[in-house]
């Protein structure tokens, strides 16, 4: 029997945010095109930039690929095509901690940086320090919960908050499987959940401009004079309602 | 052949005076906001010197620009597109503040604010960057005039082929100015370098601009550019450039630092050139053969198959008369003195310099010799070996004849007008010396020292479907003339109704009008409105004051 605080949380809550998610990019594409940006601040500061960044973002990147996989790939496929519990669990083990203690190194080194280095912090804005907080909390959650369930408990994600996430997106809910998830769980989905929603509003929208079509384009661009630049249209004689 | 248009600029080195207008003017036209305090679109730099950013030219160091791979194909220097993407997470050679300079401002409040004290109240300097005190330790043209060249002179990346041999005690050194802005390269390496694609090359004039709204800041084009001419705004976060003043060239205006330039030193205008060819051109192996090799891909405008294609190609026709006309082409190709700074970076600049010649007749006139003497410079071209191989580090990658051509043709025109100012028969030998006609010199003469406005800049105006409506373009309304329904550009609605004539566009024309007249206050007809914006204080325009001898039945009469 689920409670309505259960479904208030593992229900209300990620359709809220991931909405705001969605509406959330297509509304800054639509008017802030200009403000989409990585904002970097390397002109300021190089050196600990050097180290803390790539560490952060291939950890990161890692980090994502093992959640697709651990959450987006139900246990049976993996089962199907012969990759048994224990391989999995190695292989998820080793390459996640991998990547989540140099994110976790990254991530340190970079706010460190933010907080030491006069021009950086200078340049960071509350919506930085908002998201740095709840970016923190996430990782630093998420590591604490891999590293306590493969040291301590036997919690398999796999037959339950990958199940409830899965079914976030197929309108097949089960609250149920995520209020009987131990506490780290259950708060680490409540920060990404919450990091979704703050995400359109933040510099990580720059996650969602990875350039890989420079893989393919001619290096060099021709484009055609833009009407609107220079010369711009005559302006319509009415203000649109704000 | 795939013909295009290119908007060009040549500078003619032996008049820049070093004053900076063109940098003011230009930073407070395009750089005057915050996170742009240290860029400079427009620098001038003093050379033998470092340069800004300081020692940009050292592509060892930053890895602009192209280079030939192993098998002898263009590639970016920097790494190509997946080296570029793996580093995107932080580029390794990106310049930092402190190579450009860290800007600053002073806290003048103190001055005024301070309370009654025994010692003058001091505004000291504050850094832009972070906001606390600062010192002062360089600046974007920190070595101007050679200031300090005795302590970091020896930094200056172009002496590194040419030994200890530039001296910089002040009697044996030499200097010129150097204006540099983007060089709106042919095969720009910061296009290439752009992981977005939000750096273009425009295909109708060939002016390459940053689109700020799919620039995502990856930096990636400020290491590419070896001029160093693309910044990255702190504040925006964003790439941003020399624009080649677009707004104005698409009117037919000259650039503001072109316009504002007190030497009267620059040349705007058009140059035809094969877009198929470029990138042969740009991997000619050898880079003494670069020069040649540019001047190969542009076409000639008077040529009845390159005007077809020209048209074939969408070229309009009067952008071809005005590739006939340009001053670029006359530099480049007839008179040939300009040459491209920096070919060996292979981008294809198309901001040409004419070397100057002043180092040479400074010092013939030091030694007490006459400078002006035909014989004399040519014998010093030859013998002064240092600044023609420096000129040459810059200009056409290190190779001595090309600059030794343009100069003697400098020295020649010098001593030939001279005989002719003098009164004197002229001397055709000076001009064949160096394979001209004396015709040919006072043309070149004409072009270069008399310099009027509409032969330096001969600038097209944009075309586009809807030029009538276009904001920035004067055309004007058929009804407008004196009285007439249009009154002025004043709409069916009455006063202020319908489009009236951009203020920019008044003041584009009457500076036009104004540099290209002969008396002092030439007047347009602005329909009995008076723009005093454009007066200079001299003459008296039309309208300003009303008619004594005309009587104004339709204005109603005025109770006292
Ligand atoms: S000089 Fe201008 S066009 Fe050429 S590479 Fe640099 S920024 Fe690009
Ligand atoms: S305004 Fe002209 S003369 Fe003055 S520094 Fe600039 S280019 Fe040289």
């Amino acid at each position: 029997m689920t409670t309505g605080a259960e479904v208030l949380l593992w229900v209300v809550v990620p359709y809220v945010c991931l909405t705001v998610f969605v509406v959330g990019h297509l509304w800054r594409y639509r008017y802030d095109k200009f403000g989409w940006t990585t904002r970097s601040s390397q002109v300021y500061e190089n050196r600990l930039l050097r180290l803390g960044s790539p560490l952060f973002h291939f950890g990161i990147l890692f980090v994502l690929a093992g959640h697709v996989m651990g959450l987006g790939i139900p246990k049976s496929w993996t089962e199907f095509v012969g990759i048994s519990e224990g391989l999995y669990h190695f292989m998820a083990v080793s390459v996640g901690t991998v990547a989540g203690v140099s994110t976790v190194v990254g991530m340190s080194i970079l706010i460190y940086r933010r907080r030491t280095v006069g021009p950086v912090f200078t340049a960071t804005t509350k919506m930085d320090k908002t998201m740095y907080a709840v970016l923190a909390t996430v990782i630093v959650l998420g590591l604490v919960n891999t590293v306590i369930s493969n040291v301590f408990g036997h919690y398999d994600y796999r037959d339950g908050v990958s199940v409830w996430f899965r079914g976030i997106f197929r309108f097949s809910l089960h609250p149920e499987l995520m209020a009987a998830a131990p506490i780290g769980f259950q708060l680490h989905a409540l920060a990404a959940f919450a990091l979704f929603a703050l995400w359109p509003f933040t510099r990580l929208v720059h996650v969602f401009s990875a350039p890989l079509g420079y893989l393919t384009r001619p290096y060099i661009v021709y484009r055609s004079r833009d009407d609107q630049l220079g010369s711009r249209k005559p302006r319509r004689g009415w203000e649109k309602v704000k | 052949m795939r013909p295009m248009a290119q908007m060009a600029m040549v500078m003619n080195l032996d008049k820049c005076i070093g004053c900076h207008t063109c940098s003011v003017t230009c930073k407070q036209a395009w750089t005057n906001r915050s996170g742009t305090e240290y860029v400079w679109f427009n620098n001038v730099e003093t050379r033998p010197g470092q340069g800004y950013p300081r020692q940009y030219e050292d592509q060892e160091k930053w890895k602009g620009g192209w280079t030939l791979n192993k098998r002898g194909n263009l590639a970016l220097k920097g790494g190509g597109r997946v080296s570029k993407l793996l580093h995107i997470f932080s580029n390794p050679k990106l310049p930092s503040i402190q190579d450009y300079y860290e800007p600053w401002t002073y806290n003048y409040s103190t001055l005024t604010d301070a309370p009654a004290q025994q010692h003058i109240p001091v505004a000291r300097p504050k850094s832009l960057i972070t906001g606390n005190d600062m010192k002062i330790t360089w600046s974007a043209n920190w070595d101007d005039d050679l200031g300090g060249s005795i302590d970091h002179g020896h930094k200056d990346v172009m002496l590194k082929n040419l030994g200890d041999k530039v001296k910089f005690e002040f009697e044996q050194t030499f200097m010129f100015y150097l204006p540099r802005i983007c060089e709106h390269c042919l095969n720009p390496s910061c296009v290439a370098s752009c992981p977005s694609g939000a750096i273009y090359k425009r295909s109708e004039d060939g002016i390459v601009l940053v689109d700020q709204d799919r620039c995502r800041g990856w930096r990636m084009c400020v290491s590419g550019c070896p001029y160093k001419k693309i910044y990255f705004n702190h504040k925006t976060g964003k790439a941003e450039k020399c624009t080649f003043c677009f707004p104005r060239i698409e009117v037919g205006q000259p650039t503001v630092c072109a316009e504002t330039c007190v030497g009267r030193l620059r040349y705007i205008g058009l140059m035809l050139y094969d877009a198929d060819k470029v990138l042969e051109a740009a991997s000619t192996e050898d880079d003494h053969d670069l020069y040649e090799a540019q001047r190969g891909v542009f076409l000639d405008p008077l040529d009845p198959h390159v005007i077809r294609e020209s048209e074939r190609a969408g070229i309009p026709r009067d952008w071809i008369l005005a590739a006939q006309q340009s001053p670029i082409w006359a530099l480049i190709n007839t008179f040939r003195v300009a040459l491209p700074l920096h070919p060996e970076y292979r981008t294809m600049p198309m901001v040409w310099y004419i070397p100057p010649l002043s180092p040479v007749v400074d010092i013939i006139r030091d030694t007490g010799h006459d400078a002006e003497d035909g014989r004399n410079l040519f014998a010093a071209i030859e013998a002064l070996r240092i600044p023609v191989e420096y000129l040459a580090e810059l200009f056409t990658a290190g190779d001595t004849a090309p600059v030794e051509s343009v100069l003697r043709r400098l020295a020649a025109m010098r001593s030939y007008m001279r005989e002719i100012t003098m009164g004197r028969p002229a001397d055709e030998s000076l001009a064949a010396a160096v394979g001209m006609t004396g015709e040919q010199v006072q043309d070149m003469y004409r072009l270069l020292a008399i310099a009027k406005y509409d032969e330096r800049y001969v600038i097209p105006p944009a075309h586009a479907e809807q030029a009538h409506s276009l904001e920035e373009l004067a055309t004007e309304c058929s009804r407008d003339f004196d009285r007439g329904p249009g009154m002025g550009g004043s709409g069916p609605f009455g006063e202020g109704s319908g489009a009236p004539t951009p203020i920019t566009v008044e003041n584009f024309q009457m500076l036009r009008d104004r540099q290209t007249s002969d008396t002092a206050s030439a007047t347009t007809s602005t329909h009995g409105r008076v723009n005093l914006l454009n007066w200079d204080g001299h003459g008296k325009p039309a309208g300003l004051f009303p008619g004594s001898d005309v009587s104004q039945p339709d204005q109603p009469d005025q109770p006292d």
